[in-house]
């Protein structure tokens, strides 16, 4: 009994440590059942459904979209398409952005103006940067047919038009990743390089035997969030293609789709359909990924 | 050592061309949509390549035009507002979520948490539906809280604050246990305004994400008066699309209030995002 009073005086305390949590935690958990948990459920129920009309009665019909996204070449070819642009944005958006930052990282002049310049495009909405784009995209009129006297379609070349959406990706998200890449840098003890020198090593066998080491985990987190945000692009497709584009084909994203056939078209179960498909693919890439870790990142 | 300092020499001009040539690139599109802003129809689709400026006057009439063709007044109370709303949902359930996970003891803290983890790791697209459609029945369509509405929790934002409150000193809390506060005292008077750097970044980062946006707005606010920034360009994409200085104007009155809010608070802005780290 003399063990368990003060025992039982800490679980009192404990108690009402509980409850202080519980309803600290409550507002964040029943909101992430009721937004997020359960939508996602649903999301899957409805892949297995079919839309009536006006989203009312859906009817339970299987696999059937899962067999027609499998079967549709328009889905796969979006999927090809959102992998392009991921194929241009994350490597370019990642080199060039190292590169800036490695200069910015030394103790240059004038180095917080190029990085104001540089974050600028972060804090503009996509609708607006791509209308920009679309414009000095435009094939009559304009700025760069116009600078460089060609008469080039760059949004309209089938060939050309995920090109030209990928640089839209890069130059938008070069800022962000060397945000992150700088700070990744000030962690590296300076010691290093100064060793380094010592050693007679020059500036590019320092970058290659110091800094690309040292900084992999940050770069590894750039590339996997970029390869995710690149994988669910949306807001440069929808803006800068035209219904009518005939490259349009060419370069929706699978998000694009989702959204087309979920609001556009008002086909939620097939659209739920789409975007399951789309997060198991993103599953199976994180899990590539994670799994690549290890031999890609480099543990001291 | 003449050698080697020559070497820096030519090493920093190099660094600078090549930063120089970045900046240059970043800055055109800016430049040439503040320019087409300016000019006429007739003017901006000139095809001499030298024709930069404005030759018959700064046309700032366009500005004008597509403020009140589409009620940008409208456009920017929405947004803010909706952004407004965000960030404080966001800053409120964040803190106190973080707060219980990072610093009091509560059976099944661990599987809480797990479900917050969970969350981010599920990309968003998979919520859009059944949002759409529980903002639709709760008649929320085309108002402020249908805006809102996704962003009332935030599971990276407890994540982050979690973290935030992790970092801080335990022998804080046992003075103030010792002294007698309960656990809502602490937190409201101690631990709270020591995160603030990491209320912060949440702010900045909800702001901006809810900012760049589109496909909710677009969603949920179909109507021109009752949408975003974002959602309303693409809507007069639709409408002026052959007219580009209207839609080079709207574009500006788009951007700048975010930029000038970035110019001031610039510092805050580069912290924030490498310090969250979250994905925009």
């Amino acid at each position: 009994m003399k063990q368990k009073a003060p025992k039982k005086k800490r679980t009192k305390a404990q108690k009402r440590e509980m409850i202080w949590a519980l309803c600290f935690i409550a507002p964040t958990i029943i909101g992430l059942i009721v937004l997020n948990f359960y939508p996602a459920i649903d999301t899957l129920w409805q892949s297995f459904c079919k839309t009536g009309d006006f989203g009312k009665g859906n009817t339970f019909i299987g696999f059937a979209n899962y067999a027609k996204v499998f079967a549709s070449g328009e889905v796969w070819h979006s999927l090809w398409n959102t992998i392009k642009y991921a194929l241009i944005e994350v490597p370019f958006g990642v080199i060039i952005s190292l590169i800036l930052a490695v200069f910015l990282n030394k103790k240059l002049k004038g180095t917080s103006f190029f990085r104001t310049i540089f974050f600028l495009p972060m804090v503009c909405a996509p609708a607006a940067v791509a209308m920009v784009w679309k414009w000095l995209y435009n094939q009559q009129f304009g700025l760069l047919n116009n600078i460089f006297g060609t008469n080039v379609a760059w949004i309209s070349d089938p060939n050309l038009a995920w090109v030209s959406i990928g640089v839209i990706g890069v130059w938008s998200i070069i800022g962000y990743n060397m945000v992150l890449f700088i700070s990744g840098l000030q962690e590296i003890p300076g010691d290093y390089y100064e060793a380094a020198e010592i050693d007679g090593a020059t500036g590019i066998k320092q970058f290659f035997h110091i800094t690309v080491p040292l900084l992999s985990p940050t770069t590894f987190f750039i590339v996997q969030t970029r390869i995710i945000g690149a994988l669910t692009i949306f807001d440069l497709m929808f803006m800068v293609m035209d219904k009518t584009n005939l490259a349009l084909e060419n370069t929706q994203s699978i998000v694009y789709l989702f959204y087309d056939y979920a609001f556009t078209q008002g086909n939620k179960g097939y659209g739920a359909t789409i975007v399951v498909f789309l997060v198991i693919f993103i599953m199976i890439v994180t899990f590539i990924l994670q799994r690549a870790e290890k031999k890609l990142v480099y543990h001291p | 050592m003449k050698s080697a300092r020559a070497r820096n020499i030519a090493s920093k001009v190099v660094m600078y061309i090549i930063l120089i040539i970045m900046a240059f690139i970043m800055l055109v599109p800016f430049a040439w949509m503040i320019l087409t802003a300016l000019k006429t129809n007739q003017e901006a689709i000139s095809v001499d390549p030298f024709y930069i400026f404005p030759a018959h006057g700064w046309h700032w009439e366009n500005f004008g035009e597509v403020w009140q063709s589409y009620n940008f007044v409208l456009l920017y109370k929405n947004t803010l507002l909706m952004i407004l709303f965000r960030v404080i949902c966001a800053c409120l359930t964040a803190t106190m979520a973080g707060y219980a996970f990072g610093r009091l003891k509560f059976p099944g803290k661990n599987f809480f948490f797990a479900l917050v983890l969970v969350q981010m790791m599920i990309p968003a697209q998979i919520f859009i539906i059944p949002q759409y459609l529980m903002v639709s029945k709760l008649g929320l369509l085309n108002t402020i809280s249908g805006l809102v509405f996704p962003g009332i929790v935030t599971a990276f934002g407890t994540y982050l604050l979690k973290t935030g409150y992790e970092g801080l000193p335990k022998d804080l809390e046992e003075a103030a246990d010792i002294d007698g506060c309960n656990i809502g005292q602490r937190f409201l008077r101690i631990m709270m305004p020591l995160t603030r750097s990491s209320m912060v970044s949440l702010g900045i980062f909800t702001a901006l994400f809810a900012f760049k946006d589109l496909m909710w707005p677009m969603i949920v606010c179909t109507r021109a008066e009752t949408t975003t920034l974002s959602a309303g360009l693409a809507k007069m994409q639709g409408q002026f699309s052959s007219n580009y200085p209207t839609m080079m104007a709207a574009a500006v009155l788009a951007v700048v209030p975010m930029v000038v809010i970035y110019v001031i608070f610039q510092k805050q802005f580069v912290e924030g995002i490498a310090t969250s780290g979250g994905k925009l």
